[in-house]
């Protein structure tokens, strides 16, 4: 479990809202430019601060969904929860040519590089997708051929982020398979999986155990602790599976 | 004046609960659920605690043996790095001084080690005087796996990823070391009230 250490202080710096982009009815990517920016590793995630006009200040965490590389560019994919604090105002107030404060990038875990190989096996629930499309991104970005699969929990296919990207990597990528599955609404002869992610849903999409897959699972409480236990129970190595879980309190 | 986020109203302030709220924190009603991986099941015919490492002598317990220990039912406020804050949080435990009563250490600082690899370092001075427990229930009710069951450390005036899931041990060190997330760059002592959250903060 030993890392690189990441010892260098974090500084809160001004983005400046640069485009918004409408990714779903609830979710939208916030593509901005951070002066200074000292560059990431897929997986890792920034602390976003707002502050009221009378002081007040609260702090959240997202994960960066853009590649590393991207110059000063990055790019937060927001949910938008009804009841939350910040998500409404990152997702829905915000505007080109706002400024945010954000400092980051923080992390070092749950993060992939293409010098660590595969397989991959990348599972997503919801939103739980951001983290992973920056490991995609750096994929398809690098030319990298590291077989990967992708199996991703939406509650219907308007809800899945980055629908069109996906499919856009898929048919240019090398080495790519994505299956989608739709809990709750699917459309007319839908052929994907129509189920929550189940044991023998991984059975049939994960790479056997012998073959060591990296795996890195992100999304709600409950998807991410049945996912890995399931996981565990088909045989990989506990060490070899990553998780990142968040849920509506994260809004 | 400094930074504003235009038309950022934030939520309806509250102050006699504000004041319990650290910096950058928002209160939560739920119990969010965070680790880096599978939650590990230890049966509790195999499980034991144990202090070691720069001690005398070391100590280990089974679980029937630190269930006979005293137990303390605590109240306390607890505050994640990744910003939420949960108030008056009810645990049953065992107090970190009934464990090391009778270690003889020169040892100043920690390793608390656990089920699954993970890992948190602690100044010593920052587990005993009635700050530390080895916790077993949570709200009158076992502690469930996934918030650390059978056993986590509770440690509720640091960031909560200082109070270690499936904790199986305390290993005393002379010199601080970093743990699993304090590797990756999260602050080696992490005051939520200074917001000690990464380091140089």
């Amino acid at each position: 479990m030993a890392g690189t250490a990441l010892q260098r202080r974090l500084t809160w710096r001004v983005a400046e809202v640069v485009d918004l982009v409408d990714e779903t009815p609830r979710v939208r990517s916030l593509v901005l430019s951070v002066p200074g920016w000292p560059g990431h590793l897929a997986g890792q995630h920034v602390d976003v601060r707002l502050t009221a006009d009378d002081g007040y200040q609260t702090q959240r965490s997202y994960s960066i969904a853009s590649a590393p590389a991207a110059g000063e560019r990055l790019t937060l994919t927001v949910e938008r929860l009804d009841d939350g604090e910040v998500s409404p105002y990152l997702a829905a107030e915000l505007r080109a040519g706002d400024k945010l404060e954000l400092r980051g990038p923080i992390g070092g875990y749950f993060v992939w590089d293409i010098t660590i190989g595969g397989p991959l096996l990348l599972v997503a629930g919801g939103s739980g997708i951001c983290p992973l499309m920056a490991m995609l991104r750096l994929r398809q970005a690098t030319g990298s051929a590291v077989p990967t699969r992708l199996l991703y929990s939406s509650r219907s296919l308007e809800d899945v982020i980055y629908r069109d990207e996906l499919d856009r990597l898929v048919a240019t990528g090398t080495a790519l398979d994505v299956r989608l599955t739709l809990t709750r609404d699917q459309p007319e002869r839908w052929a994907g999986y129509h189920r929550r992610i189940d044991t023998d849903m991984l059975t049939e999409v994960a790479w056997a155990p012998n073959e060591r897959p990296l795996i890195f699972v992100c999304g709600p409480t409950p998807l991410v602790e049945s996912v890995a236990e399931s996981l565990v129970n088909l045989g990989h190595e506990p060490t070899r599976i990553k998780t990142e879980r968040f849920g509506p309190t994260g809004g | 004046m400094g930074f504003v986020s235009r038309a950022f109203k934030g939520r309806p302030r509250d102050q006699p609960r504000d004041a319990r709220v650290p910096p950058g924190q928002y209160l939560v009603r739920d119990f969010p659920v965070l680790s880096a991986g599978p939650t590990p099941h230890t049966p509790l015919a195999e499980w034991s605690f144990s202090i070691d490492g720069e001690v005398d002598a070391e100590k280990h317990w089974t679980w029937e043996e630190l269930r006979a220990l005293p137990s303390e039912t605590v109240t306390r406020d607890i505050h994640c790095v990744t910003k939420w804050s949960k108030l008056d949080t009810t645990w049953e435990c065992v107090s970190v001084d009934t464990l090391l009563e009778g270690v003889e250490t020169a040892a100043d600082y920690v390793m608390a080690f656990c089920d699954g690899g993970y890992t948190t370092n602690l100044p010593l001075e920052d587990l005993t005087g009635g700050k530390a427990w080895i916790a077993y229930a949570f709200d009158g009710q076992p502690l469930e796996s996934q918030h650390g069951g059978p056993a986590r450390l509770l440690v509720p005036h640091l960031y909560f990823w200082k109070s270690a899931k499936w904790v199986r041990g305390l290993r005393l060190m002379n010199d601080d070391s970093p743990g699993f997330w304090e590797t990756y760059g999260y602050h080696m002592y992490g005051d939520p009230w200074l917001e000690q959250r990464y380091s140089g903060d």
